[in-house]
Parts: C-alpha cells; sequence; structure tokens
C-alpha cells in the first residue's frame, strides 16, 4: 500500500461522521430513485405479460340480451380477432356468520375448457368441472376478506332464486385487478366478490339460456378500436346494448394505468430533487475539503509529487466516500422496490411479480452520483494544485470580508460581534450559503409533500362525503324501477328521507371530444346528494340543462357553460339529445353529469322511474335495515356511505401513503446530512478562529453561537424557501395526477407547514448536539501554535 | 504573598503523555512575576517555555505544583474558571495574530472589550499602538505587522493584569517587528500592565526590566537588566 493509500484509510477515518452524513444522503437519492424506477417498471412489465398470459381483451361491452347467433356476426365484423360472449349476472352473496349485504357479479365460464378471453388465474383449488352446476371459483380479494377456501359453501341469490354453491376454486382476472361494486367508487373486497361459474348453470339461473348479455373481444393487429365499437354499437342497439368501450376505458385498466402514470411521476420528481440535493452537498464538502487541505497540496507537491498524482488521491478520497453511500443506495432501493411492488402485487391482486432490474437503472444512479462527485473535486484540487507548492504551503491570506448591507443601513450598533462575524460570514460566500439554504429547503420541500398527500386526501374526503354525498345508504335497483317503489322504502322503520335518483350511462359529445359517463337525474330540491359550485356551495339543480363536473367539461368536452352538450344515451331505446350545459360543479372524484331526474325522464321518454334511492337512516336502525333491503328482489347493490369513506381512506393508505412515507424518512435524512455536514465543514474551517476566542475568554456557549448561530440562520431562512418549494412541488404532483378519476386539490394544512419545519429544526438541533461535543474538544493551544 | 507578586508558581510540572511516551515539558517551575514588569522569557525549542506560558494563561494546566494569581490556584481551576480568567485578567497575542478576519480592526477589539469588566475603549487602545487609523480595516487590508498591532490592542484593551506573548515578532521582519515591540513597550510603560514575552531571539531581551532563561524544562537563570533598551535600538 502506498503512503498515499494510508493517508487516504486514515483521512477517511477522521472524516467519518461527514461521510455518515453523506452517505445518507446519497443512499437517499439512490434508493428513491432505484425504488421508484425498478417499482414502476416492474408493475408495467408484470401488467404486460399478464395480460398477453390471460389473453386480456381490447374492447367490452355489455347489452341486454342477445341470441347466441349474433356472435357470429360480430366476428364477422372487420377488424374483429377473437370473440367471445358470456353471460353477467348480479348476485347477492349470504355468507355464513357475515352480516353485510355483500353482492357481487357471476362470470360465465365455457362449459369445457379454457375462456378465450380474459382467462382466470387459478390461485387455488380447480376450476368448475364441465357440466357441474353449483360449483364456482372466487376472486381471491373475496376469498381472503371472508377466509374462503376450496371446499367452502356460499349461498346465491340470482334472480331472487337462492343457491347452495360450492367453492372449488380461488382465480385472479386481469378484468377485476381492481374490482368496484355498482355505485361505489373503490373496491371493497368484503362487500363484493367476482364468482366464476360454468355457463349452463348461470344461463339457467339468469334465464339466459342460448343467449349472452356480455361480449368481449380482441382486435385484429393495427385495427382502431373506435370503428369497431361504432360497428358493434350499431350491431347491438336492438338487442339493449350498453356501449362497447376499449381497454382504455375499462375500469381496472384506467386505474392501474393511472396508478401506474403517478408512479412514474413521483419516480421522476423525488429522486431529482435527492439526487440532486445529494450532488449539490457532495461538491460543497468536497471543495471544502480540499480547500482545508491546501497546504498538505503543497506539501505533496514540494517532495515531487505531480499533480497528477494528487488529483488521484483526491479523486480516489472522493470515490472510496461516495461508494459507500452509493451501494448502500442501491441495496436499500432495490429492498423497498421488493416491498413497494409486493403491497402494489397485493393491491392489484397481480398472479406473479416480474421484477425488471434494468441495468440502466443503476448505471443512471451511478453516473450522476459519480459526475456530481467528481465535477467538485477536480475543481478544487486543480485550484489548489495549481499553486507553487511554497505559496500552497504558506498559511493563507486571511480572507476578505465586507460590511454587510445589514450594518451599513445603520444596524450595526445593534449587532454585537459575534452576530456580525455570522452575517459577513454569509455575506463573503453567498453562493455556498444560498446552495445550503436550497439543500435544506429541499428537504423541507420533501417532507411537505408526504403530509400534503395526507391533506389533500381527507379534504377530498371531507368534500365527497360531508358537502356532497351525504346519504347514509344507497339502494341501486336491478333496473329502473317506477317512482313510487321509494315508498316501500321510505316505509322502513328507521328510514329518515329517501331521495329517488335516475343514472343512464351516457356518451357526451363536444365537437371532437367525448366522454363516456352517467347522467344522473337528481330530485329537485334533493339534499342527500348536491353538487357543488367552486366555493363548494350547492348549485340547484336546473330544471332544464345539464351541469357538469368542472373536469370534464372544461379539460374532457372543452365546453362551458351555455353551449349544448349531445348526450347519447346507451341505454334502453337509446335516445340522443341535445341539452344546454347550466352550470359546472367543483367534484373530487370521479366525473359525472347532472340533471333534473324529471328532465332526464322526459328526454328518455319514460314515466317518472329511478334507478336507485339515496337514504337518510336512523344509525340504530341501520343493521336491520341492511337486511330488509337484501330480502327485495329489485335490490342490485347497497352501499354504505360510512364504507366508502373506510374504503378510500385504506386505498389510499396502502399506495400513495407508503410511498410518502419512505420519502418522508429519506427527507430527513436530507435535512440532516445537509445541517450536520455545514455545521462540521464551519467548524474545521474556523476551529481556528474559535480556539482564539476560546483563548481571549470566550466561553464555549458564546464561540457556540458564533458556528451555531450562521446554520442556524441558514436553517431558519431556509423553511419559508422550503415552505414554497413544498408548496410548488404538491401544486405540481396534484397537477399531474389530476385525471377523471380524481383530481387532488391543493390544500396544505398548517400543522404539515408545522411538521416540515420541526423535522428540519430537530436535524439542527442533533447536529448542534454533535457539534458542541467537539466544540468542547477543541485542542486551544494546537490551534494557536499551527497554522491550518 | 508579596503584594507586588502578580504570579507565583512552585514546584510545577507538565508532563504531556503521548501514547505510551511521557514527555516531560516542566520540570519544577519556581518563578514569581512582579505587578508592571517587562519580562522576556528565553529558550531554545522545547525548552518548556510556551507549556509554562500556556499554563500562566489558563491555557492548559499543570501536573503538579501551584500557580497563584492573586487569590486563585491556577492549577486546581476549572474549566468554566479558567474561561472566567482568561476573560478577565489575562491578555495574549500570538505568533499568527489570530484575529478574527470577519471583523474589522475596531470590532476586533470590541469582541474582546464587550465581554470585559473595565475596558478601554476600542480605538484607544488601537490608538496606543498607531492603529488608530486604521479602524475600519478587515485583517485582509492590513499587513502583518499592522494585523501584530491589532492584536496587541485587542490584548491590552481589556485593561489585563498581565499580557502574555507569544513569539509576538515570530512572523515578522525585523522592522515590522521592532513597530509591534515598540507597541508593547509602549502598552507596559503607560498602562503598567505586567508582560512576559516569549522568543528565542536574544536582541529582545534588551528590552526587558528582567531575562528568564529556560532550558530543558527549569529555569536556567533569571537576570535583570541593569537599564530597559527601547526597541527603536535593536536590531537582527
Amino acid at each position: 500500500m502506498s503512503v498515499l493509500d494510508r493517508k487516504l484509510r486514515r483521512d477517511l477515518w477522521q472524516l467519518r461522521g461527514m461521510v455518515a452524513a453523506i452517505s445518507l444522503v446519497l443512499l437517499g437519492g439512490i434508493a428513491t430513485f432505484v425504488m421508484a424506477r425498478v417499482t414502476h417498471e416492474s408493475l408495467a412489465e408484470t401488467r404486460l405479460v399478464y395480460y398477453a398470459d390471460q389473453r386480456f381483451a381490447d374492447v367490452f361491452t355489455s347489452l341486454v340480451r342477445a341470441p347466441e347467433a349474433v356472435a357470429e356476426r360480430i366476428s364477422a365484423l372487420p377488424g374483429v380477432d377473437r370473440v367471445e360472449t358470456r353471460v353477467v349476472a348480479p348476485v347477492n352473496i349470504e355468507i355464513e356468520g357475515y352480516g353485510d349485504p355483500v353482492t357481487g357479479r357471476i362470470v360465465s365460464l365455457p362449459e369445457r375448457g379454457e375462456p378465450l378471453l380474459n382467462v382466470p388465474w387459478l390461485r387455488l383449488g380447480r376450476m368448475p368441472a364441465p357440466y357441474a352446476d353449483t360449483e364456482v371459483t372466487v376472486s381471491e380479494d373475496f376469498a381472503a376478506a371472508h377466509r374462503l377456501e376450496p371446499g367452502d359453501r356460499i349461498t346465491a341469490v340470482i334472480k331472487g332464486k337462492r343457491r347452495q354453491l360450492t367453492v372449488v376454486g380461488v382465480s385472479l382476472s386481469p378484468e377485476y385487478m381492481y374490482a368496484i361494486p355498482p355505485g361505489a367508487m373503490f373496491p371493497d373486497y368484503e362487500r363484493f366478490g367476482i364468482l366464476w361459474m360454468n355457463r349452463r348453470a348461470l344461463a339457467t339461473a339468469y334465464e339466459m339460456e342460448g343467449a349472452f348479455n356480455d361480449v368481449s373481444l380482441t382486435l385484429r393487429r393495427g385495427t382502431p378500436p373506435r370503428d369497431v365499437i361504432d360497428a358493434l354499437d350499431g350491431l347491438l342497439a336492438r338487442y339493449g346494448g350498453l356501449g362497447a368501450y376499449d381497454r382504455e376505458d375499462q375500469l381496472s385498466h384506467r386505474f392501474i394505468t393511472e396508478e401506474l402514470r403517478q408512479l412514474a411521476t413521483m419516480a421522476t420528481v423525488f429522486p431529482v430533487i435527492f439526487l440532486s440535493v445529494a450532488a449539490l452537498l457532495l461538491n460543497v464538502v468536497v471543495t471544502r475539503l480540499v480547500a482545508l487541505e491546501r497546504e498538505q497540496i503543497g506539501t505533496l507537491k514540494a517532495f515531487g509529487y505531480e499533480t497528477r498524482d494528487v488529483l488521484a488521491h483526491y479523486v480516489k478520497l472522493v470515490l472510496a466516500m461516495v461508494s459507500i453511500g452509493l451501494v448502500a443506495g442501491l441495496g436499500a432501493g432495490l429492498w423497498l422496490a421488493r416491498g413497494m411492488t409486493a403491497i402494489y402485487q397485493d393491491f392489484y391482486s397481480f398472479p406473479y411479480l416480474h421484477i425488471s432490474l434494468e441495468p440502466a437503472v443503476i448505471f443512471q444512479a451511478v453516473a450522476v452520483t459519480l459526475l456530481a462527485a467528481l465535477a467538485g473535486t477536480l475543481l478544487a484540487v486543480r485550484r489548489a494544485a495549481a499553486l507553487p507548492p511554497a505559496v500552497a504551503m504558506s498559511p493563507e491570506p486571511p480572507p476578505v470580508y465586507r460590511a454587510t448591507v445589514l450594518e451599513r443601513a445603520g444596524l450595526q450598533r445593534r449587532l454585537a460581534e459575534p452576530t456580525r462575524m455570522i452575517l459577513r460570514d454569509i455575506a463573503r460566500r453567498p453562493l455556498r450559503a444560498g446552495l445550503t439554504v436550497l439543500g435544506i429547503a429541499a428537504a423541507v420541500g420533501t417532507l411537505m409533500i408526504t403530509n400534503f398527500s395526507r391533506d389533500a386526501v381527507g379534504w377530498m374526503v371531507g368534500v365527497q362525503y360531508v358537502l356532497s354525498s351525504r346519504e347514509d345508504l344507497t339502494v341501486l335497483f336491478t333496473d329502473p324501477t317506477p317512482r313510487r317503489a321509494l315508498y316501500s322504502l321510505t316505509g322502513l322503520e328507521g328510514v329518515e328521507h329517501a331521495e329517488g335518483f335516475r343514472s343512464v350511462p351516457a356518451r357526451l359529445v363536444h365537437r371532437q371530444h367525448s366522454y363516456r359517463t352517467e347522467v344522473e337525474g337528481v330530485e329537485p330540491g334533493a339534499v342527500l346528494q348536491r353538487a357543488l359550485d367552486a366555493d363548494l356551495h350547492p348549485v340547484p339543480i336546473p330544471a332544464e340543462g345539464v351541469i357538469l363536473t368542472e373536469y370534464l367539461a372544461r379539460d374532457i368536452l372543452g365546453i362551458e357553460p351555455g353551449e349544448r352538450l349531445r348526450i347519447e344515451v346507451l341505454e334502453g331505446r337509446r335516445p340522443v339529445f341535445e341539452v344546454p350545459v347550466a352550470g359546472l360543479t367543483r367534484q373530487y372524484l370521479g366525473v359525472n353529469a347532472y340533471m333534473s331526474r324529471e328532465s332526464l325522464n322526459r328526454l328518455m321518454r319514460e314515466g317518472p322511474a329511478i334507478s336507485g334511492a339515496r337514504l337518510a337512516v336512523d344509525p340504530v336502525r341501520q343493521d336491520a335495515i341492511y337486511r330488509e333491503l337484501r330480502r327485495m328482489p329489485r335490490v342490485a347493490g347497497t352501499v354504505v356511505r360510512e364504507n366508502s369513506i373506510r374504503q378510500f381512506n385504506e386505498m389510499m393508505e396502502e399506495s400513495i401513503l407508503f410511498f410518502s412515507f419512505v420519502t418522508a424518512m429519506l427527507g430527513a435524512f436530507i435535512a440532516f446530512g445537509v445541517v450536520y455536514n455545514s455545521a462540521r465543514i464551519a467548524l474545521s474551517e474556523r476551529s481556528r478562529e474559535l480556539a482564539s476566542l476560546r483563548v481571549l475568554g470566550f466561553t464555549r456557549g458564546e464561540v457556540g453561537y458564533i458556528l451555531l448561530g450562521e446554520i442556524g440562520l441558514l436553517t431558519l431562512a431556509a423553511i419559508p424557501l422550503g415552505f414554497v418549494l413544498g408548496r410548488g412541488l404538491s401544486a405540481y404532483l396534484a397537477a399531474s395526477f389530476t385525471s377523471d378519476l380524481y383530481r387532488i386539490p391543493l390544500v396544505v394544512q398548517p400543522s404539515t407547514y408545522a411538521l416540515a419545519a420541526s423535522i428540519v429544526v430537530g436535524s439542527f438541533a442533533v447536529s448542534a448536539v454533535l457539534v458542541w461535543r467537539r466544540l468542547a474538544r477543541l485542542d486551544l493551544i494546537a490551534v494557536l501554535k499551527t497554522r491550518e | 504573598m508579596d503584594s507586588n507578586v502578580v504570579f507565583r508558581a512552585r514546584a510545577l510540572t507538565k508532563v504531556y503523555r503521548m501514547g505510551e511516551v511521557e514527555v516531560i515539558a516542566l520540570r519544577g517551575v519556581d518563578l514569581d512575576l512582579y505587578r508592571g514588569e517587562f519580562v522576556v522569557l528565553l529558550g531554545p525549542s522545547g525548552s518548556g517555555k510556551s507549556t509554562l506560558l500556556n499554563i500562566l494563561g489558563g491555557l492548559d494546566s499543570a501536573t503538579s505544583g501551584e500557580v497563584i494569581y492573586a487569590d486563585h490556584d491556577l492549577v486546581r481551576a476549572t474549566e468554566r474558571e479558567l474561561t472566567e480568567f482568561r476573560r478577565h485578567h489575562v491578555g495574549f497575542v500570538f505568533q499568527f495574530y489570530n484575529l478574527i478576519p470577519s471583523l474589522t480592526a475596531r470590532e476586533n477589539v470590541a469582541a474582546v472589550t464587550e465581554i470585559a469588566r473595565a475596558p478601554m475603549k476600542p480605538e484607544a487602545a488601537l490608538e496606543l499602538v498607531g492603529m488608530g487609523e486604521r479602524l475600519d480595516h478587515f485583517p485582509a487590508q492590513l499587513s502583518g505587522g499592522e494585523q501584530q498591532r491589532v492584536a496587541i490592542a485587542r490584548a491590552i484593551a481589556k485593561n489585563p493584569e498581565v499580557l502574555l506573548c507569544d513569539e509576538p515578532t515570530g512572523a515578522l521582519d525585523s522592522t515590522t517587528g521592532i513597530v509591534v515591540l515598540e507597541a508593547l513597550e509602549r502598552a507596559n510603560r503607560e498602562l503598567g500592565t505586567t508582560t512576559v514575552v516569549i522568543t528565542h531571539n536574544v536582541v529582545i531581551a534588551g528590552m526587558a526590566d528582567r531575562v528568564v532563561r529556560m532550558a530543558d524544562g527549569r529555569i536556567a537563570g533569571s537576570e535583570r537588566n541593569r537599564e530597559r533598551r527601547p526597541p527603536s535600538e535593536l536590531s537582527w
């Protein structure tokens, strides 16, 4: 080992505190980067493989009923590759020992062999035996929620008929990775399940013999879905087609696409922040470090080392410092990625996981880090090595200071010398002070994003479930039902108020834009379901015209109040009509069109029909009301508001919040890394000055004030800047997460500001304690004897 | 104790333990310093003169023996008491000036006067060392000799009982060194501050009331000059 290498090893040991702090920040940067990229790519890759393996369809539609012969005509449509017809039936499920109403969907399987498309992936047990008419497989989440295993029995009510079914298997499906009960916004695994059953048995129970009510198909390569969708809609119109849609509008696919898009955003935003801070910090530290070794560099050169050797020595030092954080970061990133992908796998019911680790990801992480580290080193070492040895070895002339603007403005008298020292030191190196402030501000910003997601979700839930949807229960009917059915609901003991609504699937068209959603007919003067304006005040539903969700009107359809909107109903006689847009409503979850129930009935050319009702009930009677409702044959489903809120929170908890938690931890690392390094370097740079003051009779407290006052002041300055940064980042994230599924409001609660600030102040306190202890060991005599 | 004695050191020893090696820096030093006298402490490197000065100044503690200053025993003083002692009773001048680069000449002095009990005005102290014209200059704008004179002003401004100078002209050329010595001499004469100057430059001994020679951790000799020569007459 050469002498220089020995020096290297000792220097590293000497600098261990700083090495640790830098490694921590680097670890944060690299780990987030690797975690986010690997998670994103693994999920995207897994989905691709899963879709291909299970032959996920390209176009989907449901209809009232068509004879099986129609299937051939669908196959004959230009561009259609494979077609599968199915029977899909709503079902009420009874499970021993579970009181809440459970609904579900039974999907038919071909009598023999695998389905052509949307093949369920068998997790456990087996598929129903050919011609078995009481065997089903159930979706995994549902099975898990009720601990169902092969051999268990459940009771299903199909079209009012009760049937004992035996669970023979547990399976997953690309079609229901995200299974949402009708009328709800979120998955509810306890109260909504998917069942697969042989076609003949299901058709018999659902009165669909020789017919189908669901079609899925794949397209020939290069066929635009739009053409096939139009042709299919035309063909199925007389069979009560409910409007075909492609993958992009398939709910489960939509949600996952959206989630992947968010993940991609986070995979960019966070690593960019973390790695830039790490790079910045590394640069500052290395520059200062080399400056401190100026004399040693001069000495080495005096002994005959070449500039190249000196350069190589410091490059090695920096590489050694960086490699710890780099390796730890890669390891932690991969470990976190495994955790993250496992969470998503579970959340989205992927049967397996393809962990995709592209070498490019690691290469990028390494390249960014090394570039940042080496840029700082080379610059600083060249500056030091460029000096003739004699000059480098002689003490550096006192640095040049000036009175600051504050003092020139006449504040001089009010500031004691220590305070002036702090101010002048900052003013002398504004760039360095600026970078420190920026680094701390970045930490504040990242810390804020974490809590911002919590704040925003809280706000969304508040607006949706406190101001807008205020019912306790929502009842959905199997078919449009005469409005007088409300009386049988209000007749139930404990129902305090009931409001009917008519809900119609439709395509909204304005110029070249169109969107598939539900048009909801609301009772005039409804109090349980309210549309809200931008200030969250209720908007009355007009007698004529439609009210659209802001996002639907402006971002999707490009329509403004006063303009006319074309509505193509996808149900019943499929009427098409035009109505004026009467107003806009603010809504964070989903997008909808609202109009008055009477006017919707009139346009549908039907009597006073409703699709369901919202109920306000006496909480004491709520359970009893459930039981009554599930006995009613027309009731397809019941949504409990309380459950919706809980599910929403759980969903957010699992995905966004875990990610945020990880970034918060790493944000704290950054804060500590920046603050500690700044303080530590200031200590070594100024130890001579501080020791002189100690000799002159200054107490440790007074000297500590000068040292820590500076970094403290920078920390204080960084906090408001971090607030601005955090708000900006939150706004950016909110904007990039915006979709028709939900819009994230820019709501940042005071507690979020407070938490971010206190974590940063806490990092300062810890750093202060560590530096303070070093201050106590300041060797007064040695420092005065030698010139650094 | 003789009321004219400022410091009294008795049987002072100092042993540095460096790993397994013991270095004996002081081997039983007895020394009295009198009020107002100007003492030059001569000796080669390693003779223990800096160690002695550091102990007298409360920068270092002795291994055994006693140092009595007024009624304080510095050998048994706590860290806090030593800080207090340095703050109010001792002025230091170092070979490398040790000015605070971010403070002007006036402020460097004021940094000390603000924590002292009955200080002079910083301007007066700087006037005394001939720096009255350069009050608002930063160290970077001053020559070495000027920086050292500011350091002297900083040391005397608190009106210390004793001024301890470790090689004050060590980093200066002869002409500048003499200007600095003149400043020290004037402070001693006008303020009556007991002054100890460490040097290995024998010429400087000429300006002292008393010359103490050290060798090998002991006082090797102490002699009184018949008269103090003004620094302007010195040259090396």
